[in-house]
Order: structure tokens, then C-alpha cells, then sequence
């Protein structure tokens, strides 16, 4: 009996033995495997981009911030006002534990984005950049870098929390440091995040962090920080890597919302290039750079992240009647407000918040998070390293002209391959049938410039005359065709100034090309070469600042005589066509 | 047998949109059909439900979140109000706690106006007005005008849960202003640090609501937050976030949110109308209080008296008066009234009003970093 009770009770024992290490095995980790791989996850997403994130500081360590490397030879974003004061040569640390040399490459003040370059690798790792517009309220996010200047060995922190808000706008203090379309997070972010990268859940690249919300609680994390999208960032990468000062855009009119909460011009000016298209006062704005337009406070935040002279599609209705156009877009500060120099700092918050129309407080800035000085510091003087002095050349309106120099070598070097246009200096001349069958003869002598077409005769003297619109209506075509020869003949010394812009979508919806601009007196020309074939797809000339400008776009170029020219001028003024000229024949005349 | 049990439990799980099933079933069947030992069998199982449920899990969750997001968002909605001088907020948060666009929010000095301005997440604007309050409970319910037939998405104030310590939670309000377009609220995320209850009293904690809190480790609570709502990650309402609250000896701020358990039979009854307000068993019996002078008897104005304990700032000083001659300013901070410490501009007004003809009006006021002490004789008063 006994026994038998034994036997039972082993048998028992042995099943809830059994039942407990199933309930261990399966229910626990039920629960558990989720939590561990979520934190697994979060390792390997900070092991693999933490090498990417930047420690920065002013030479003598007299404060800092942060930023993050998105090219292998070294470039690295971060923020204006964390460079801003530092000079042209800053140290920066990677987790590697080594502290690289790095040079000041670009800067744009209003949207308080720096591109700086860490010197001696080609093989650095880098961020991937990712598609900021999909980010969705509730994600998750990392910040990275060196709060409080922590990590003396440049470990970064990291911190992690949510998207709070998407497409924020945070007004500017004074005309700079303005976030547009900005990622909100409640992730934390401290004085000397600034400039650091905010990564999505997968560790792809998605804003620059740069300002937090603070009011009474110190300058500490108070729930509300927020980074430039790197959407933004993207358009003006290639100005930025072109050692520029670069501008945000303004429409050239303002807007207020009317009684049906409609978004109208209420004021205009009358040489911008949105007038010149039609654009005017009482008008309905519809969409903007493809971008609905619902209300003043979105239509700013979209116009705030695109940069100066892009030419963007615009809707409005004018008159009940609905109007599409593409117009050039004109610049936030005048060019003398770009130099460099000491700039304004941001002010203090306004204790009296103002009210808008609608008797709602305009919204105060939030202080950016400035580098956090170090006491202890000396103030190094500004010495510039002898191993590195040929990375950084000065120049008037550029933060660093050796990059501008590197981009106009890049983007010329195509050119040459054209033939020997520097020898034929006396006359060229084109002659070929326009697209309506009219026929046509193009000279472009060195003292003047004349065209026949259609029984009609243009001239354009070159000496004692100033440039007009000749033929009329044609924005110049004359001195469009004139600044062609000049440059494919003498290059970029043919022209009182010359630099690399950047790139834009050529004519505001086509593929992105490469700009070079140049000067010659009042004239202005915008060329567009393609990114990929390095060939001259086009040119906007005006004569002067905010006039029509003459478009040429170029295409079939083809061998005249050992010299490759364009067969097909397409050319146009103010969105109306005024000849396609059809090349058959080209004669170019040596020395006169 | 009981490895059979196991594989019922695994292929039980009600987690996984069908197609993962499908797929994970005929993995697992390829798998269980290659190996003939049981124990590898039985760890097959559990490596296959770990894996599979981890996948599922991190998705679930990803889209529960946004999903909670977009429901509670339109509910929540931005007030524009009084205020807009020194450190008060002239915005706040409420919510929708009826479809006919009754909104419950904190009672502050953002609805000290006859109107108030409410602005949804989509950008739609209306005009409000306070349909009941109390203050107690720090709770106001208003009622939009002119939205009369338009439901609103709105949280059942009865249907509010409760949760415990540990309970990963979120925040939704206009905190900072932030929100100030167009567009939807701020969202904070956060876990309940504690359950607890705090008391309304002066001094180093000056709360206007005493009773159950959910105490938040996230920032919930900035300027503007009040009124916003704290629910559970999958969007069930939990509590309404207070306001501001700083323990002045250490300037720590308290991030907490009151549970709308305290505050649905308050709301409910504001919005049927049988409201009757608890008497407040603190607040003095009203009484007849001489109103004899004016601060302006004197030549000086205070500063617009807009909340509770409005700090009694010299707004203004009327030239060639009683105050000019002795030297007052604006700015100047009152301290004392002949020798009775002034917390208010109401505690100012109450004790100018006690004043008598021929006493003198002795002033202790602080400009800047000094104490300065003026005295001017109270006029006679033509009746």
C-alpha cells in the first residue's frame, strides 16, 4: 500500500517536474525571446552606426558638439551654430578612440546645417541616409553623440524614444537657425547633441539634431527636441560640399490666409520671377513644389526647405482660372548678410509672445543648443595645421573655395574633350533650318554677334554697347550664344566670376544637373550639365538680375570638324518658345 | 503525448495574421518530418515558437502604436486662450468626451475668457465656451459653438481603465505649442513610475488638485500639456496630464496625469446639467468685504489679476500722484501693506480696501535685489 503510494507520488512528482519545465520552457519564453530580440536589434543597429557619429571640438577643446560621416573620404554633417565660431580647422573624434583633423567645408546659416571634412581616410564608415517623409509619428529613433561633452574617449550616447511630430516648423531667431518641416522626438537631446544624427529603428539617417524646447526647466531634455529631415539636408548637399554659404528660398510675395481659409498673395514684388510668370496679388496659392498648400503656417514650412534659385512647379488660381508655372526662386538674405563673419547670435526668447491674426501667441524660438564651453579651456589660437593648408582657401561669400575649386575641375573636365575650341578665335558661324522650316544664320564674331532668321536681322555689338534683348523677346539670345563661345573657347576665365552651385532638377522637373554659374558685367548665366554623361544640357542667361532670362537647352551634340557642338538650340524666355534652331553647318575660323 | 499538447499550444497561438501560419506550419512540418527524435522535435517547437512569436510580436507592436496614435490624435484637441504675460501659457490641450464636441481640459487661467479658441488636429476651428467646472478636481468641460450636427471622435470619460506601476504609456498634448499649425498634437512616450496621491497645499508644492495620480517617467507635463490625455499604448484613456508642478526646494517638475476614473462622474454631470459643485471645505465662507480704495486712490495700477495668486506687480504709476511722489515704479513688487504680508494681487486689493481715511499706507515693495519702504497718508474719501 505503502509502496503503491510511493510509486504514485514519484510519479506525480515527476509530472509536475515535467509540467513545470514545459510551462518554463514554453510560457517564459514566450514572453521573453520578443523582449531580447527587440534588444538585439538595438545592439546591432547601435554597433553598426555608432562608428559613424562625430565628436566635435574647437581646436583647444573650447567646446563642441557633435555630427555624423555620410562619405567615405570624410565629409560629415553637422550644425552651423556648432561650427560657427570655430574656425576653418576643428578636431573630431570617432568610437575608434582616434581624434582626425577636420576642415570646414559648407555652411547654411538658416537652416543651421554645417558639412565639415575629416582629413587622412578614404575609407571612413558612413550613415545611410534615409527617407525622413516616412517617417510616422510614434516611431522609434536613436539620437547619438556627445551631450554634455561626456565621452572623453568619443564613445557616442545614445539615447533612444519616439517621433512626438512630423513637418514642425520652429520660427527662427532673427532671419537664421529657422527649422522647417522638421522631425519633433521625444528622445533626449542635450547641449551637445547638437549636430548629431538622429537614426531611425533600422539606423538609416533621417535628421540632423539641433534645438530643444526649453522654458523654465533649464537648458536640460524637457520632452520636446527636434532635428533638420534629412530630406532637406539632401537638397543642399552638393552646395554645401561645394565650399558655399548657401540660401534658403523666398517666394517673392507674401501670403495671408483669406475668410475661406484659402492661402492668397497679399503682396508681390514686381521683379521677382513668380510676377513675371503671372503670379499676383489676391491669387490662390494651390500647391507648391508639388506639396498641397492648406495653410500659411504648411506653406512655410514647405518653402523653408528648398534652397535659393531653384526653379520650382507653382499652382495657383488666378481669377477663378487654375495656373501652373515654374519660377526661379529668389533668396531669403541679401548676398552681403552671407559673408563670413561674426554673425548675429540668436536672441534670447521673447517673454511677451505675440499674437497672430487669429489671437493665437505666435510661437517663440527655442534656443538652440550652443557648444558647451569648457572652463578649463585655453583659447587656442587659430593656427592652421601645415599638413593640411592646402584644404582651405579663402574667399569672399564661401566658407571653404578649395571644395568650389575641386567641384569646377570636376564638372569642366568634360569640356575639353569637346575639341580645341581655343584656337578658333575669330569667327563662328552656325547656319541650319529652325524647326518651322525657317532658315537661319548664327555669327558669333569677336566684335559682335548677329543672327538672320526668317527674312529678319539681329545684331549685338560687343564693345561700347550695352547687352540688350536681342532678338526681342528672347531674353538675349545673342549673348547667351555669346557666353557659350566664351566659355567653350576660353573657359571659366573668360567670366569676371565662376563657381560651382550645386545641383537642382533642371527646369524645376527634370533630372538633377549639375550648375556652374558665371558672371561677365550684369550678365548672368546658370549651365546645366548632366550628372551622369558630364555633357552641357543648357543655359539661362539674363542680362541683368531679375530679368527674363534667355533658356537654351542643348541636345544631339555632334562632330563639326573635329569639334563636338550641340545640333539641336532649343530656345525659349519666360516659358514662351522663341526658336528651336536645327545646326547643319558649323564653320569656326581660326585666328581673324 | 504531451509534446503533442505542446505543438496544439504552439499551433494555437492567435497572434499571427494567417499567411505567417501558413508558412511557419509548413516550415515547421518539413522540419518535424526530418528528424524522427522526439526531444529534437520538441525543440524544434519551441525554437520555432519563440522565433515566430518574437516576429510577430515586434510587427504587432510597431502597428499598434501608430495605430493608437491615429485614433487618439483626433481626439485630442488645442485651446487657445487668456494669458501670454511673463511665464503664462496662453494655449492648452483638451479632449473630446462626447460626439456633440464636449471637451474636458484643466482648469487654469487659459479659460479665463469669455471665449476660447479650439483648434482639431486637422486644422478645423471653432469657438468654445466653459460649460461647467471644478476646480477641485481641476477639471473644466467646455462645449464648441456652432457645431451642431458634427460628431467628433471622442473618449467615453466611463470607459477610462486603470493601470499599474510599470505600464508602458503615452502622452498626447500641445506641449510647448509645438502643434501650433494645422496639425496633429505632440506624443510622448512613457511608463507609470508610480501610482500615488498628492495633496493640494502651499509652499514647496503648490498643486491645485489633490487625490490619485499616475506618476509618469517620460516629460508629460510642460506648458501647454495640461489637459492632454495619458493612455495605455493601445489607446485606452488612463488619465488627463496636470499641470505644471515644481517642488520649489529641489526645481524638480513632477510629470503626472490624473486618472479620468476621479473625473467621469464630474464631466458627466456638467454635461447633463445636474452638476452640483462639492463644497470646498477650505474655501472661506463668503463674506461682505469693504471695497473702501482702490489702488488707483493712490495713483498706481496693479498688474491684470489673472489666476488664483496673481504675484502683486505695479503695473503702472499715474503721473503727479501719491505713488509718483513717493517714488513707486512699475515692476515693483509688493510685499507688504502695513506690516500684513501680500501674497496676490487679491490679498492687495482686500487690504487697500480695509484702508480708512486718515491712516497711512505704509508699502514694502522689492525692485530688482532691494527693499524699498515708501509711506503716503490715505486721502479722504467724498461719499
Amino acid at each position: 500500500m505503502g509502496e503503491k503510494h510511493r510509486v504514485a507520488r514519484t510519479q506525480r512528482l515527476e509530472l509536475m517536474t515535467f509540467a513545470l519545465v514545459c510551462w518554463l520552457t514554453v510560457s517564459a519564453p514566450a514572453a521573453e525571446p520578443q523582449v531580447r530580440e527587440a534588444e538585439l536589434k538595438r545592439v546591432e543597429v547601435i554597433e553598426r552606426v555608432a562608428p559613424t557619429v562625430v565628436a566635435v571640438f574647437a581646436k583647444g577643446g573650447a567646446g563642441g558638439g557633435s555630427g555624423v560621416l555620410v562619405s567615405k573620404d570624410g565629409f560629415a554633417l553637422t550644425n552651423f551654430h556648432v561650427v560657427s565660431g570655430l574656425g576653418p580647422f576643428m578636431k573630431c573624434g570617432l568610437n575608434d578612440g582616434v581624434l582626425y583633423d577636420a576642415v570646414l567645408v559648407g555652411l547654411d546659416p538658416t537652416g543651421d546645417v554645417a558639412l565639415i571634412k575629416l582629413l587622412g581616410r578614404e575609407d571612413f564608415p558612413i550613415a545611410t541616409l534615409g527617407d525622413s517623409d516616412k517617417l510616422e509619428i510614434g516611431d522609434w529613433t536613436y539620437v547619438m553623440g556627445n551631450p554634455f561633452l561626456l565621452a572623453t574617449d568619443f564613445q557616442p550616447t545614445v539615447t533612444y524614444g519616439i517621433v512626438s511630430g512630423t513637418h514642425r516648423y520652429q520660427p527662427p531667431a532673427g532671419t537664421w537657425l529657422e527649422y522647417t518641416d522638421c522631425i519633433q522626438v521625444d528622445t533626449s537631446i542635450n547641449p551637445g547633441n547638437s549636430g548629431g544624427p538622429l537614426f531611425s529603428s533600422a539606423g538609416e539617417l533621417v535628421g540632423i539634431n539641433g534645438r530643444g524646447s526649453f522654458e523654465k526647466r533649464g537648458r536640460v531634455n524637457s520632452g520636446a527636441g527636434y532635428a533638420i529631415s534629412i530630406n532637406q539636408i539632401k537638397f543642399f548637399h552638393d552646395q554645401l560640399k561645394a565650399g558655399r554659404v548657401v540660401d534658403h528660398a523666398t517666394l517673392g510675395a507674401t501670403v495671408t490666409t483669406d475668410s475661406d481659409g484659402g492661402v492668397v498673395v497679399n503682396g508681390i514684388l514686381e521683379s521677382s520671377d513668380v510676377f513675371r510668370r503671372g503670379l499676383r496679388s489676391g491669387d490662390e496659392l494651390v500647391s507648391f513644389a508639388g506639396r498641397p498648400v492648406r495653410s500659411v503656417n504648411q506653406f512655410k514650412n514647405i518653402l523653408g526647405i528648398y534652397p535659393k534659385d531653384w526653379m520650382l512647379p507653382i499652382v495657383f488660381r488666378h481669377e477663378g482660372e487654375r495656373r501652373e508655372i515654374h519660377a526661379r526662386l529668389r533668396g531669403l538674405h541679401a548676398k552681403t548678410e552671407l559673408m563670413p563673419g561674426p554673425r548675429p547670435q540668436p536672441k534670447p526668447r521673447q517673454p511677451m509672445p505675440k499674437k497672430d491674426k487669429d489671437g493665437n501667441p505666435e510661437k517663440t524660438p527655442d534656443l538652440p543648443l550652443p557648444p558647451r564651453p569648457d572652463p578649463h579651456a585655453e583659447v587656442a589660437k587659430q593656427a592652421i595645421p601645415e599638413q593640411w593648408k592646402e584644404w582651405f582657401v579663402t574667399k569672399a561669400g564661401f566658407a571653404n573655395y578649395r571644395f568650389n575649386q575641386l567641384e569646377q575641375d570636376r564638372v569642366f573636365a568634360p569640356l575639353k574633350g569637346l575639341g580645341d575650341f581655343a584656337s578658333a578665335a575669330g569667327s563662328w558661324r552656325l547656319s541650319g533650318q529652325s524647326a518651322t522650316g525657317d532658315k537661319f544664320e548664327l555669327t558669333l564674331a569677336v566684335k559682335g554677334i548677329g543672327l538672320e532668321i526668317r527674312d529678319s536681322a539681329f545684331f549685338q555689338q560687343l564693345e561700347d554697347t550695352d547687352p540688350a534683348d536681342e532678338p526681342p523677346g528672347s531674353g538675349g539670345f545673342l549673348i547667351a550664344a555669346h557666353q557659350l563661345r566664351l566659355l567653350l573657347q576660353t573657359g571659366s576665365k573668360a567670366f569676371t566670376e565662376c563657381h560651382y552651385f550645386g545641383s537642382e532638377p533642371l527646369d524645376g522637373r527634370g533630372e538633377s544637373v549639375d550648375v556652374i554659374v558665371t558672371t561677365l558685367g550684369a550678365i548672368e548665366t546658370r549651365w546645366f550639365f548632366s550628372r551622369s554623361s558630364g555633357l552641357l544640357l543648357g543655359m539661362d542667361s539674363r542680362l541683368y538680375e531679375d530679368a527674363e532670362a534667355c533658356s537654351v537647352r542643348f541636345e544631339n551634340w555632334i562632330d563639326f570638324n573635329g569639334r563636338r557642338l550641340p545640333a539641336t538650340w532649343m530656345v525659349t524666355s519666360g516659358e514662351k518658345e522663341f526658336a528651336t534652331l536645327k545646326v547643319a553647318k558649323a564653320e569656326l575660323v581660326g585666328k581673324k | 503525448m504531451k509534446i503533442e499538447n505542446c505543438k496544439l499550444k504552439i499551433d494555437g497561438q492567435p497572434l499571427a495574421p494567417n499567411g505567417l501560419l501558413v508558412s511557419a506550419a509548413v516550415v515547421r512540418r518539413r522540419l518535424l518530418s526530418a528528424c524522427s527524435h522526439r526531444l529534437v522535435r520538441f525543440a524544434i517547437c519551441i525554437l520555432q515558437c519563440s522565433i515566430f512569436n518574437a516576429c510577430v510580436h515586434s510587427f504587432a507592436q510597431a502597428q499598434t502604436t501608430r495605430n493608437t496614435i491615429a485614433v487618439v490624435q483626433p481626439k485630442v484637441v488645442k485651446i487657445f486662450g487668456a494669458g501670454g504675460i511673463k511665464s503664462l501659457a496662453a494655449h492648452g490641450t483638451g479632449f473630446f468626451v462626447s460626439k456633440e464636441g464636449h471637451i474636458a481640459t484643466i482648469w487654469s487661467h487659459v479659460l479665463d475668457a469669455d471665449l476660447v479658441g479650439v483648434v482639431l488636429s486637422d486644422g478645423r476651428r471653432f469657438s468654445a465656451r466653459v460649460l461647467g467646472a471644478e476646480p477641485q478636481l481641476a477639471l473644466a468641460v467646455l462645449k464648441l459653438n456652432g457645431a451642431e450636427g458634427v460628431e467628433f471622435p471622442f473618449f467615453n470619460p466611463d470607459e477610462a481603465v486603470s493601470a499599474g506601476t510599470g505600464t508602458r504609456v503615452l502622452g498626447f498634448s500641445n506641449m510647448f505649442n509645438v502643434a501650433a499649425g494645422d496639425e496633429p498634437v505632440s506624443v510622448v512616450h512613457g511608463v507609470i513610475a508610480a501610482k500615488t496621491i498628492i495633496e493640494a497645499r502651499r509652499g514647496v508644492f503648490d498643486s491645485p488638485y489633490s487625490g490619485p495620480v499616475f506618476v509618469v517617467d517620460g516629460v508629460t507635463n510642460n506648458s501647454g500639456a495640461a489637459g492632454g490625455v495619458l493612455t495605455t499604448r493601445d489607446g485606452m484613456l488612463l488619465g488627463m496630464i496636470g499641470l505644471e508642478l515644481r517642488n520649489a526646494k529641489s526645481n524638480t517638475w513632477m510629470n503626472y496625469a490624473i486618472p479620468v476614473k476621479e473625473l467621469s462622474n464630474s464631466i458627466q454631470q456638467i454635461i447633463s446639467g445636474k452638476f452640483e459643485r462639492k463644497k470646498d471645505p477650505n474655501e472661506d465662507e463668503p463674506s461682505l468685504k469693504p471695497r473702501r480704495y482702490k489702488p488707483l486712490d493712490f495713483g498706481f495700477l496693479m498688474v491684470p489679476d489673472v489666476v488664483e495668486r496673481t504675484p502683486a506687480f505695479i503695473d503702472s504709476i499715474q503721473s503727479d500722484s501719491a505713488a509718483a511722489k513717493v517714488g513707486l515704479k512699475s515692476d515693483d513688487l509688493v510685499l507688504f501693506i502695513n506690516d500684513e504680508l501680500i501674497q496676490s494681487c487679491r490679498m492687495l486689493q482686500d487690504a487697500i480696501g480695509r484702508l480708512e481715511s486718515g491712516d497711512q499706507l505704509r508699502l514694502v515693495v522689492r525692485r530688482g535685489n532691494e527693499l524699498v519702504t515708501v509711506e503716503m497718508p490715505v486721502p479722504r474719501k467724498k461719499d
